[in-house]
């Protein structure tokens, strides 16, 4: 019988502030240890925490962009436990009044359709310090300089129910915050981290028992880490076992989930309302001012670029995945004119070079306004779209313009009729016995003459002119 | 309130309860205890739960750098500290 999986994600996001959430020290990435922990964040007595404005207005940002109710009166919570990268021994988050309650985003899936996926809330809290544990041998090194740093956790309903739906979400999540400028969602880097809900039952059946996969930092990952604890947990039940809720972390080594240790009571934060600070009041003209700010986010652009640009709706969600490929595209769809052939370089060529170079699209070697240019010399029959592959792997290797590489390297096309009459003449005195299989009728030979007067020609023959010649020099 | 949730209670809050202050501990608790069920007896239907008692609302920040580095001033008040880091005994989980 089949099994059903029920996933639900709880992830945090990194906001770009550039000071912390309750504290004006800085937040930028790669500082030296400690030197981003000020008096507020070591929870020296005395101190008090002040709400970073900005902070707040992103929290907000993302839950209009997600259509969420706003919570006009939000309430910061104590959530209590010992660590030592916890100065206060207790994290600022909230509870009953988190800044975004309930909304819901749109997944595309691989089939092409798309799913609707509830989020239950978001609420803002800060992040804790790092704990290094190898850095020496019988003690742990404590780094303050993430302590404070502003987080928006986004907990989603358990609409998930594959591992590839999970995927889908957290990359449409990664999509939106960065449209909204509010993260810069690396995963690498920590600015976006994962813990996934899962559990298994029969369709229809009521919930099964759930474990939480801790801290999984990449897609690919994410991907592999449920798969893995949806086939242990069937093991498990098929076996007559009885599935214990906890908390598993993923082993990217050994591709493999495994409990936690010594959590049995940790799980017992004694929330409480944090009476160092007050509630927020969020006001209409704050919604408004912030709705009227919000940019185009990844649904309402792939619709555009459908209506705009005639795309299909495959390539219009491809180039719109991230806010960089969208202004990339219409950057150079404006500068080529030609938005169908923008689209596939982009989607196809430009693609296949970032994979093979490992670079985003903000690094691309090769510029829109260089890439316009190319469209635009094969617009103009200057080359063909053969020899335009070889000018873009060029554009990508040097600083050297489109038309400096063309006519440094002689890559113009000939257009020139008499010229490329010379060259079919030439092919149908040297393949004779294909000319006359053409002319009694074996229709599929005409690709072998032209490919032979393209190769005379070393690719630089229009081959829509070649084609044309060669069908009425053997037809007449 | 038994004795065991005494001891996890404390275990959390990390204080040390020795055997010869636990009956009078749980003494107290259970007092404090009683009088919040007396709280709780009370009708709020129709109260807005309040979070703080203050009739004000949060003031916010502009999100300034404002504080300079103070390293090495900080660190020296901790007990130990090497290369830039707070140093703790050993964290074995996670």
């Amino acid at each position: 019988m089949e099994w059903e999986a029920v996933i639900g994600l709880e992830v945090h996001v990194q906001l770009s502030t550039r000071s912390k959430l309750f504290s004006g020290t800085s937040t930028a990435f790669g500082a030296g240890p400690n030197t981003q922990a000020n008096i507020y964040d070591l929870a020296m007595p005395g101190t008090l925490p002040v709400l970073n404005g900005e902070a707040l207005r992103m929290a907000v940002r993302f839950g209009l962009a997600i259509d969420a109710e706003i919570g006009r009166h939000s309430i910061f919570d104590r959530k209590n436990y010992f660590y030592p990268d916890l100065p206060k021994g207790y994290q600022t988050s909230q509870l009953d009044y988190p800044v975004v309650g309930r909304g819901s985003i749109v997944i595309n899936l691989e089939d092409g359709t798309e799913k609707r996926i509830g989020v239950t809330r978001a609420h803002m809290e800060e992040d804790a310090g790092k704990s290094l544990h190898e850095a020496f041998a019988d003690e742990t090194g404590i780094d303050l300089n993430r302590a404070g740093t502003p987080l928006l956790e986004i907990v989603s309903d358990p609409d998930l129910r594959s591992a590839k739906e999970a995927v889908a979400y957290l990359k449409k999540l990664h999509s939106i915050v960065r449209y909204l400028d509010i993260s810069d969602g690396d995963m690498s880097q920590g600015s976006m981290r994962c813990d996934a809900n899962v559990s298994i039952r029969r369709p229809g059946a009521d919930l099964g028992t759930r474990t939480e996969i801790k801290n999984v930092n990449s897609f690919r990952f994410v991907e592999k880490a449920i798969n893995f604890e949806i086939r242990r947990q069937q093991d498990v039940l098929e076996d007559g076992g009885k599935i214990v809720q906890e908390t598993r972390l993923y082993d990217s080594v050994r591709d493999e989930t495994r409990p936690m240790r010594g959590k049995e009571v940790a799980n017992d934060y004694r929330y409480f309302p944090e009476p160092d600070l007050l509630p927020v009041e969020i006001g209409e003209d704050l919604i408004k001012q912030i709705r009227s700010e919000l940019p185009e986010l990844p649904d309402a652009r792939k619709r555009r670029f459908a209506a705009e640009y005639g795309l299909s709706a495959y390539d219009a969600g491809v180039l719109t995945a991230s806010r960089e490929m969208a202004d990339y595209f219409e950057q150079v769809a404006q500068g080529c004119g030609d938005a169908k052939l923008a689209a596939n370089w982009v989607s196809v060529e430009l693609q296949a070079l970032l994979n093979r170079e490992n670079l985003d699209i903000a690094d691309s070697p090769v510029s829109a306004g260089n890439l316009a240019d190319l469209i635009l010399r094969i617009r103009d029959r200057t080359i063909s779209g053969k020899i335009a592959k070889t000018v873009f792997e060029q554009l990508a290797e040097g600083p050297q313009g489109v038309d400096e590489i063309i006519e440094k390297q002689g890559l113009r096309q000939v257009t020139d009729e008499g010229e490329i009459e010379k060259l079919v003449d030439r092919v149908i005195a040297e393949n004779a016995a294909q000319a006359q299989q053409f002319r009694d009728g074996k229709q599929q030979v005409l690709g072998y003459l032209v490919g032979q007067a393209m190769k005379l020609s070393r690719g630089k023959a229009n081959p829509a002119q070649v084609n044309e010649l060669l069908r009425d020099k053997l037809q007449s | 309130m038994k004795k065991s949730e005494i001891d996890k209670v404390a275990t959390l809050a990390r204080l040390r309860v020795s055997p010869a202050e636990a009956d009078e501990v749980t003494a107290r608790i259970g007092e404090i205890l009683a009088m919040i069920d007396q709280m709780q007896a009370v009708d709020t239907t129709g109260v807005e739960p309040l979070a703080h008692p203050l009739d004000a609302v949060q003031r916010l920040r502009a999100d300034e750098v404002t504080e300079a580095d103070r390293r090495d001033e900080l660190l020296a008040l901790a007990p130990s500290n090497r290369n830039g880091l707070f140093v703790v005994p050993k964290v074995i989980d996670p």
